[in-house]
């Protein structure tokens, strides 16, 4: 079966025939497409001066094309900087703004910026500060000291911008297609089941956030992978009066209203999760199946209970993600197995949830120690805690130690049981020692927390 | 005053407005004409924004190539010292798509690009010095085969223990140059008989620059071993140097091209010349176009960074604080290789006095050797290095004295009768206390310091900091050779000029500044001037754009050869027109002709016509050396700045004594730019500078592991700040009604490095709230750069009052 890759590129059909799916986005436009106003800073989706615009039910989402695969733009509606075009030809608005506000100096990161402002444009955002730094997280500027990009934000934020065309009918992809033969994009759960059956050394691809980085930064692209986007199993989200579900494949960018609704104290912790782009392509069941050490959800997870449906051909199990992390990048996931989706309870009555992240910069950083903290109290007692970090262990783990401690003895006797739980290394993020030190005082924190609702007790909110 | 760029909390700006309207006084003295300026101190946007933002501006990575071109990738090393053994490169060069593999014989010329000093390889020969190091250079038909080629080169290194930090290199007096030493009076008995004396130490660490646009050469090969190099460096006369020396040719034969960099900041100074030559070897041997462009990590692991350094010294002072000697060792991290070393500590030990007079000093600069990337060029080059001694002396100094360390620092700036350098240079033009009070006003510190004392009694968790720095920043190279420039204009007979010059644009703004100048010359619209890329076919000799003076210098040489094509069409209209030169006149594109009866006006197009047909050439070069200054590099003494730069900030963080995460709340800057040439221009630098020093003293962290390999080798590991971590109030004011008492252009001055010195503020902020955990009483030692851990170590020896003794006299 040959099947083309087949996608909108700045209101143009683009049919791709003959090329790797695994090229990524960012490749083909320069070196294949010529249209080198989209730069690459660092091929690792973290700096943003390759950021795109995907355009999509209405919408208009930043992200970063150096590390998306072209298999996962067929179908989609790309617009690059040289599709930004104002009333016959002048400059786009949001380009002028940008202009006019002093907000380019050697221009290298701007078209980045250019797009990461469109989407903001499109997304009916204010001009508020914090809006529009959540916005341009993902974008790296190093001569304007970011001062002049603020200000043509707050622009920018009131500008009418069009809304995206509609995408051409053509694009739809009723069936399943394979690329390449490597590049397997099913539309159903069953298809899928086959696909992982068939072929146990693909590799899952959900955002390729983390996959993507193979074929960018390591030039040693996957030779096979499932592309779980299309399934619409995995990118359903659902809530009951009990609990929250989502799709392993939903964006970060689809879930966060849903998770915020159910934990509110998720909204700074999800908006410091990798950035506005990561979060357009990123997924949970991604963060939970990479199995990092460091990645910013499965404490949270942990914390709140979560369990996972696992599906494969043979059937569907659950279980709880206590049981998921085996150890390093390994975990209970059979060959034939995918994650179809994670749900969490919601949180009883005298529950409350609470998260820290703690790294170097606000945005876009990768955590040093993160905590999560379920806490059930009643009468003034803490009657329950589920206590998890990330960055202490070779996986995301619970501090059982200190939760006993908690329980039986209170803050004091769980601060100091914290050391009991973790053997955290050194390494360029942090040293084992302030690593133990700040789950130690993170949960301090909490104590303060739980105590009085209303403290402030993080820099941010000064 | 005009009072720019304010940010207030809810982000909502106010408009750039131009410095005034006020007729100025034109360029020095007798060698501007002191009409009302129409084009220079004005704000004016950057002359590619427009390209900028629609993505048509080109990079080096965005030319066309042409169809045969190759493209390169680089073998390094991953082992910090030893001997190198074995460079198979068998499999390697039988990789699809490889079309040669290069090492060291493979080099027609000498093996070696060093900048100033020698034995700084290409390719490495016997010795590897450092983890990164360039081995071999594959050279294919796609980038992708030339890293995968990359891959299979086999390398055989017997390993040796590496020299990984300062204190080692200085205890094995592992040196890349002989220690250097500025001194004044006699610092040992001033320290003896001083009333107080505090020894402390610190450090501070590098950072890598992190330009957008990576290291990238494009080298096309020409007739009879010619070759053109389009390379993203600030120093196009290097690139060619260097380039002919591996190729073993003549200057003549390689022509460097730079329209425009990606963002430089020092780094592209001597490191890009390397990258220029392995392509152009590559492009010689193979005779056809090769691309090398760096991917991020190779980068960041190949190049040098911004020098750490360790520091010691022994301050004594009197009761009041005013201090009477200063004992400094400051020792650099130089990395492997000399490099541009021996610039960036005499540019430290010429700034450790900062503002202040001292009146019997010693700072004693040694240059460790150590098996690091050969650190380099960056954006204040050694003076960001150099000032922050005095900030912890003077800290140290009030808290230990009990007195107010603002108060404390302003007592020891330089003023009348205490005003020449240790090395010295008179500061014979000084705003510090100009500055100091503006700051001050500005930032409505009295108000602020009761507020934040008392959020501070009130917060157990959560500390807020205040801190000031008040800034003297030389400006001219430290070797006066360096300090020239050449210029070439071209008027067209329809009225468009051609400007060229040696200065390189990295989105600083100099092309736009100097067509100013130009325009203002000419009385001509600025978009009649076409900047066109530096070139060394079209300026020779040039200097690297560095040391802040891109516009000082190649805006007078500009001036100087457009003002040599004004005279001429001056004279030929007063002869055409039978009038006196005094009777021309230059103003809005035209040019009068005030002859009794008859006033005649003509385009400035019209009278470029007239003078091509009257034989008059509307070509010349221009030339700029800058006058005063002169320094002896053994004795480190002189008069290396041509004038000094003076600014002030304030700065208010806050810390989370639990995590040790902080935050900038607030900054107030005060920069003297001289009579600004171009105020927008001029602010972009100062927020930009302040910001990339408050990343080098905050989130950068540079993290080499017990090899020596360096592991923050990209964005995701290697933080530089967001646009979050701005300050959310950051007030900046260009010092107004301050022209540069010496003969500047325009009476401007120069703004690329000096304002990244005042993120030190910062630093200092940081410090007063740690100081607050131990009750505002300790002196705090806060290495830089400030990360999370640094300062919950901080905190944690402030609380438990383990902060260093210190030695005290009768």
């Amino acid at each position: 079966m040959a099947d083309n890759m087949r996608f909108a590129l700045n209101d143009t059909l683009v049919d791709v025939p003959g090329l790797s799916p695994m090229t990524t986005l960012l490749d083909w436009l320069r070196d294949h497409r010529g249209l080198r106003g989209t730069k690459e800073g660092c091929a690792e989706g973290d700096c943003g001066a390759c950021t795109v615009v995907l355009e999509r039910d209405g919408r208009r989402e930043a992200i970063n094309s150096c590390i998306v695969l072209l298999g996962q733009v067929d179908g989609q509606s790309v617009r690059t900087v040289e599709g930004l075009r104002g009333a016959e030809g002048a400059p786009h608005p949001v380009q002028t703004a940008m202009a006019e506000a002093d907000a380019t100096q050697c221009g290298f990161c701007t078209p980045g910026f250019v797009m990461s402002a469109l989407a903001f444009a499109s997304g009916g955002n204010t001009a508020d500060t914090g809006s529009i730094h959540d916005a341009l997280a993902g974008n790296l500027c190093r001569c304007t000291g970011y001062r002049p990009i603020v200000e043509a934000m707050t622009r920018i934020a009131g500008l009418a911008v069009e809304p995206p065309p509609a995408a051409p009918a053509i694009l739809a992809r009723p069936a399943s297609v394979v690329f390449d033969g490597a590049f397997f994009a099913p539309r159903t759960l069953d298809e899928l089941l086959d696909l992982r059956a068939a072929h146990p050394d693909a590799l899952l691809l959900a955002g390729a956030t983390d996959l993507g980085l193979l074929a960018s930064r390591a030039r040693k692209p996957p030779k096979q992978v499932i592309h779980l986007r299309h399934v619409p199993e995995l990118a359903a989200i659902s809530t009951t009066d009990d609990k929250v579900t989502i799709g392993a494949a939903a964006t970060y960018a689809a879930a966060t209203s849903t998770l915020v609704e159910a934990f509110p104290a998720l909204r700074s912790y999800l908006s410091r999760l990798g950035s506005r782009q990561i979060r357009n392509m990123g997924t949970i069941g991604g963060n939970i199946g990479t199995a990092s050490p460091i990645g910013d959800m499965p404490p949270v997870l942990l914390a709140l209970e979560a369990s996972l449906t696992l599906v494969s051909k043979r059937g569907t199990r659950e279980i709880p993600l206590d049981d998921f992390f085996l150890y390093y990048r390994k975990t209970a996931l059979a060959p034939d197995e995918i994650i179809q989706s994670i749900s969490m309870p919601r949180l009883w009555e005298g529950e409350s949830f609470h998260c820290d992240k703690v790294s170097k910069r606000r945005d876009q950083d990768i955590s040093t120690v993160a905590g999560a903290y379920r806490v059930r109290i009643r009468n003034g007692k803490i009657e329950d805690a589920r206590l998890a970090f990330g960055g202490m262990a070779a996986t995301p783990r619970r501090a059982r130690a200190a939760e006993a401690a908690l329980l039986k003895d209170g803050f004091a006797a769980a601060i100091a049981a914290v050391g009991e739980d973790f053997k955290p290394v050194d390494d360029w993020r942090g040293s084992a020692d302030y690593r133990l030190q700040v789950a130690a005082n993170l949960l301090r924190r909490l104590e303060l927390r739980l105590a009085d609702p209303q403290r402030v007790l993080e820099v941010e909110a000064l | 005053m005009a009072r720019l760029g304010r940010l207030s909390p809810t982000g909502r700006g106010q408009p750039v407005a131009p410095a005034g309207t006020a007729p100025r006084r034109s360029a020095a003295g007798a060698r501007g004409r002191g009409a009302v300026s129409a084009q220079v101190h004005k704000a004016r946007r950057h002359d590619s924004a427009l390209k900028h933002v629609t993505g048509q501006a080109l990079y080096i990575d965005d030319m066309p190539e042409p169809p045969d071109t190759l493209h390169g990738a680089l073998v390094l090393s991953t082992i910090a010292c030893g001997k190198l053994v074995k460079v198979d490169i068998a499999v390697a060069s039988k990789m699809p798509g490889v079309v040669a593999v290069l090492g060291p014989t493979d080099i027609p010329g000498k093996n070696d690009v060093a900048a100033i000093g020698q034995n700084e390889p290409l390719f490495a020969v016997d010795r590897i010095e450092f983890a990164g190091q360039t081995l071999a250079m594959v050279v294919a038909e796609t980038l992708d085969a030339a890293r995968a080629a990359v891959e299979k080169v086999v390398v055989e290194i017997e390993a040796e223990e590496p020299i990984l930090d300062i204190a080692t290199a200085l205890e094995r007096k592992a040196y890349v140059q002989a220690p250097s030493t500025v001194l004044r009076g006699d610092p040992d008995a001033a320290l003896a008989s001083a009333p107080h004396r505090l020894e402390a130490e610190f450090s501070v660490g590098g950072q890598e620059h992190f330009y957008l646009e990576g290291q990238i050469a494009f080298a096309l090969p020409g007739e009879d071993g010619d070759i053109t190099v389009h390379s993203s460096t600030q120093h196009p006369t290097e690139v060619q140097h260097i380039c002919a020396r591996l190729l073993g040719c003549d200057f003549n034969r390689v022509t460097a091209v730079v329209r425009r960099l990606g963002g430089g900041f020092g780094g592209k100074e001597s490191n890009a010349s390397w990258v220029a030559a392995a392509a152009a070897v590559a492009a010689n041997h193979t005779g056809r176009p090769v691309k090398l462009r760096l991917p991020r990590e190779v980068d960041m692991v190949a190049t040098g960074k911004r020098h750490g350094f360790d520091y010691r010294y022994t301050v004594g002072f009197d009761d009041e604080g005013r201090v009477r000697a200063l004992d400094a060792v400051l020792a650099a991290d130089a990395g492997w290789s000399l490099d541009l070393t021996p610039g960036v500590v005499a540019r430290a030990l010429t700034h450790t006095d900062n503002a202040y007079w001292i009146p019997h000093f010693r700072a004693v600069g040694y240059a460790c050797r150590t098996n690091k990337q050969s650190n380099t060029a960056f954006r204040g080059f050694g003076g960001p290095q150099g000032v922050v001694i005095m900030e912890d002396a003077l800290d140290r100094i009030a808290l230990h004295l009990g007195r107010d360390p603002v108060e404390v620092r302003a007592l020891n700036f330089y003023a009348e009768g205490r005003d020449e350098t240790p090395y010295g240079q008179k500061v014979d033009e000084n705003h510090l206390a100009r500055c100091w009070a503006e700051v001050k006003k500005g930032g409505e510190i009295e108000r602020r310091r009761a507020e934040i004392d008392a959020f501070n009694a009130a917060n157990p968790v959560l500390k807020r900091g205040l801190g000031l720095f008040p800034l003297k920043f030389g400006i001219s190279f430290n070797l006066p050779h360096m300090n020239q420039a050449g210029a070439l204009v071209h008027v067209y007979t329809d009225g468009s000029i051609r400007l060229n010059h040696g200065g390189t644009e990295m989105g600083q703004g100099l092309f736009i500044k100097v067509a100013q100048i130009v325009a203002e010359v000419f009385k001509v619209d600025i978009d009649r001037i076409r900047p066109s890329a530096t070139s060394t076919a079209e300026v020779p000799n040039t200097s690297p754009t560095a040391a802040s003076t891109g516009t000082d210098l190649n805006g007078w040489a500009a001036w100087e050869a457009a003002n040599t094509i004004r005279q001429r069409m001056v004279a030929y209209a007063a002869e055409h027109f039978g009038v006196a030169e005094a009777d021309i006149e230059f103003a809005d594109g035209t040019v009068r002709i005030a002859k009794p009866g008859s006033n005649q006006v003509l385009s400035f197009a019209e009278l470029a016509k007239l003078c091509w047909l009257g034989r008059v050439s509307l070509s010349s070069t221009g030339y700029y050396k800058t006058p005063k200054i002169h320094w002896d590099p053994v004795a480190m003494r002189g008069r290396p700045f041509f004038y000094f730069s003076f600014g002030a900030a304030m700065a208010e963080v806050a810390i989370d004594t639990l995590t040790g995460e902080s935050r900038v709340l607030r900054a107030d800057l005060v920069q003297d730019c001289g009579e600004s040439l171009n105020p927008a221009i001029d602010l972009g630098q100062i927020e930009g500078a302040f910001v990339q020093g408050q990343g080098w003293l905050t989130c950068e962290e540079l993290w080499w592991d017990a090899r020596g390999r360096l592991r923050t080798t990209g964005p995701s590991t290697y933080k530089i700040p967001g646009s979050r971590d701005v300050p959310p109030v950051f007030n900046v004011t260009l010092l107004d009604n301050a022209p540069s008492r010496e003969a500047t252009i325009f009476r401007s001055k120069a703004v690329g490095e000096p304002p990244l010195m005042l993120a030190t503020a910062v630093w200092t902020a940081l410090k007063d709230a740690i100081g607050a955990v131990g009750g505002r009483n300790a002196a705090v030692r806060l290495d830089a750069p400030a990360t999370p851990e640094r300062v919950l170590a901080a905190v944690e020896r402030a609380r438990q009052g383990r902060e260093q003794s210190v030695t005290r006299n009768g």
